[in-house]
């Protein structure tokens, strides 16, 4: 069994983490009070800036390419969230269609970019994010290899990036607005802050979040872009609401999604698994969300506000 | 009622010729021609019979999941599992297709209603955690969707699996929806009897929504559900009832794209009607007359995008970009109605001089 831990154990962080900031997008997002199932679009444009970036520079500066996708990652999915603010915050409009047509346009646009640049709709990448062991860390048994030998950078600056999150959101004035913002607005608003602001700056996060996630796939382990990122982020939205808007929760709900995807992934190489249907592995995630979501409806954690237009007039 | 009704067109028109306009543009920046470009887009969608026979069936599930978003919209539910709920009912299809061996006059009613009825089944549970425990149907429909993905994923496989991996065996001739009166009408295109279905589904739903006791009740849980319980309403029931006829039309749709225009069943996809459904219902304002319209329209943008690109260099993604571009400014529309009432305004201030 513990061999089978070791052996998965990397492919699952692989998986969680692109998942993990993804979610934490979706968090800062839906704590503001602006509900983003465009997610999923978001990292569809992250992955594809990361993947036309690093190929660009690659020539100019070979394995160091891979920094600049991820940045042009971050900077494209900002960029691309801010029509979804322009709808949601300034137009009023029903935030579940304006995320839908994001992730339609995202779908789409970047294949059709893709292949005006290299006639297939794929690109692929030379080199992805370096493997690095961790010194010192790496040496200590059980531990070490599990945690700590051959890892992503991405994977450091993810869960340090979760740590960022956390305190902004909790210690931070931002974070204290923010998180009116998403609860009661007219409170907010009555109190001085500048609520659409604040809505801005939330999505334009979640989009940068969300685009660091897709390029995150596409530097560890996919390796090519080809218009799609396999519903993660849908799967990462579940995490959201299964972690009830909170970084630990979300977290661990990562974590546990990651695992029982590989888990299915895995069960074709490892005999011991065999016994679980793969179906049963893989629609675990969404039918746990499911459950989650009828146990908790009494005491959800939902940001009150959240979908609802923020509008000064109305009382 | 009238000038209203007029307005929804206006603006239906104008996010159409926005997004046309958007395409046009991207077209132009990526170094084509636009005018070739929609030239061989629209002849690729309407030059020929054949061709005509295409955007129909193109537009054939487009116009049932269409209807089926735009059913639960009038309930005040966003239907977003149209995928989902079509992938199970080309599920059931594709299985009983593939399985029974009775004549078509008898296995093609079988199949539809089984269709539908699965399709029913999966919006039914969003529906009816929705009207118990409050649980929003935007999530449930998407967690639905990804499990009716994975169920298919390795259903197929296990028990049809064909010449390929990730696909089934071929649909029977004998239990397709395609038959060959039609085919031979429209010189060999993939029309098929869905286009009938879809079409007798636009006007019951129709005759439902707006003459009906039942239709009544739906459109008054959607505009208030308050209201409408405090006027004796069952809200519980009708939110229900809403999605699981929703579901049902998805279902349809799923039959008739799986074992009507494709003759083998594709896993690892999530098929790209119900997210163009949404397109379609919002065109349409929601009207099923409006749903047809748009859908045929949409049928026309994705039949005609391949011709398109084997005439010019466009690639044939630019068929969805344009459709998204639209919803999205249907999305947006608050924009549009804007600059219309200022310009109904105007022309009232200049009048009056």
């Amino acid at each position: 069994m513990f061999d089978i831990i070791l052996h998965i154990f990397p492919y699952a962080i692989a998986f969680t983490i692109p998942l993990l900031v993804t979610s934490l997008g979706g968090l800062y997002s839906e704590r503001s009070g602006v509900v983003n199932i465009g997610l999923e679009g978001l990292m569809i444009v992250g992955s594809f800036a990361s993947a036309a970036a690093t190929v660009a520079l690659y020539p100019v500066l070979g394995p160091n390419a891979v920094w600049f996708g991820l940045l042009a990652a971050v900077v494209a999915g900002a960029l691309f969230s801010l029509l979804h603010a322009f709808a949601s915050i300034n137009l009023n409009a029903n935030q579940v269609i304006s995320g839908t047509a994001i992730n339609m346009i995202a779908g789409a646009l970047t294949v059709y970019i893709a292949r005006t640049l290299t006639g297939s709709g794929n690109i692929q990448i030379k080199q992805g994010v370096p493997r690095v062991d961790i010194p010192f860390l790496s040496d200590i048994p059980v531990v070490g290899p599990l945690l700590f030998q051959k890892t992503y950078a991405t994977t450091w600056i993810v869960l340090g990036l979760w740590l960022l999150l956390w305190f902004v959101l909790y210690k931070t004035p931002f974070g204290l607005r923010l998180r009116a913002c998403g609860e009661h607005p007219h409170a907010a608003d009555s109190a001085g802050v500048n609520v659409q602001a604040i809505r801005y700056a939330a999505v334009v996060i979640s989009g940068a979040l969300a685009g660091l996630g897709g390029a995150t796939i596409l530097l560890t382990y996919s390796g090519e872009f080809n218009g799609q990122v396999a519903g993660l982020g849908f799967l990462a939205l579940a995490a959201l609401i299964f972690g009830q808007w909170k970084p630990l929760g979300i977290l661990g709900a990562c974590f546990f999604f990651g695992f029982a995807a590989t888990l299915a992934n895995a069960s074709q190489a490892e005999p011991a698994l065999k016994v679980i249907p793969d179906v049963i592995l893989k629609v675990f995630p969404y039918a746990v969300t499911l459950i989650a979501l009828v146990l908790l409806s009494k005491k959800s954690q939902a940001p009150r506000a959240a979908g609802e237009p923020f509008e000064a007039g109305k009382r | 009622m009238n000038f209203f009704f007029r307005k929804e067109l206006l603006v239906g028109l104008s996010a159409v010729v926005l997004g046309l306009a958007a395409g046009a543009i991207l077209m132009a920046v990526t170094g084509n021609n636009p005018f070739a470009g929609y030239f061989y887009l629209f002849a690729g969608g309407l030059m020929n019979l054949e061709r005509l026979g295409n955007t129909l069936a193109m537009a054939t599930p487009l116009i049932l999941t269409g209807l089926s978003v735009a059913f639960a919209f009038r309930t005040g539910l966003f239907n977003i599992g149209a995928a989902g709920q079509a992938l199970m009912g080309g599920l059931v299809a594709t299985t009983l297709a593939l399985t029974l061996g009775l004549p078509k006059g008898l296995i093609l009613p079988i199949i539809l209603v089984a269709a539908a009825a699965a399709g029913a089944l999966w919006a039914w549970l969003p529906g009816l955690l929705k009207a118990r425990f409050n649980v929003h149907e935007v999530v449930s429909t998407i967690m639905m969707n990804w499990i009716a993905y994975w169920v298919t994923y390795y259903t197929i496989p296990t028990f049809f699996k064909g010449s390929f991996e990730t696909e089934s065996r071929l649909i029977p001739e004998a239990a397709s929806l395609k038959i060959p009166l039609l085919t031979q009408l429209f010189s060999g295109s993939y029309i098929n009897l869905g286009l009938l279905v879809s079409l007798l589904a636009v006007v019951v739903i129709s005759v439902v929504l707006n003459r009906t006791v039942l239709g009544y009740r739906l459109k008054a849980v959607g505009y208030n559900r308050f209201a409408a319980e405090y006027a004796g309403v069952n809200v519980n029931r009708h939110i229900v009832a809403s999605m699981a006829i929703a579901g049902a039309l998805a279902g349809l749709a799923g039959a008739t794209f799986y074992v009507g225009y494709t003759s083998s069943m594709q896993i690892g996809v999530l098929p790209s009607i119900g997210l163009d459904g949404i397109a379609v219902a919002l065109l349409a304002s929601n009207s099923p007359l409006g749903v047809m319209g748009s859908a045929i329209f949409f049928g026309i943008l994705q039949s005609g995008k391949g011709f398109m690109n084997a005439m010019t260099k466009i690639p044939p993604e630019i068929g969805d970009t344009i459709i998204a571009t639209i919803i999205y400014f249907a999305a947006t529309s608050v924009l549009i109605e804007r600059w219309f009432d200022t310009m109904a305004k105007n022309r009232g201030g200049k009048n009056r001089v």
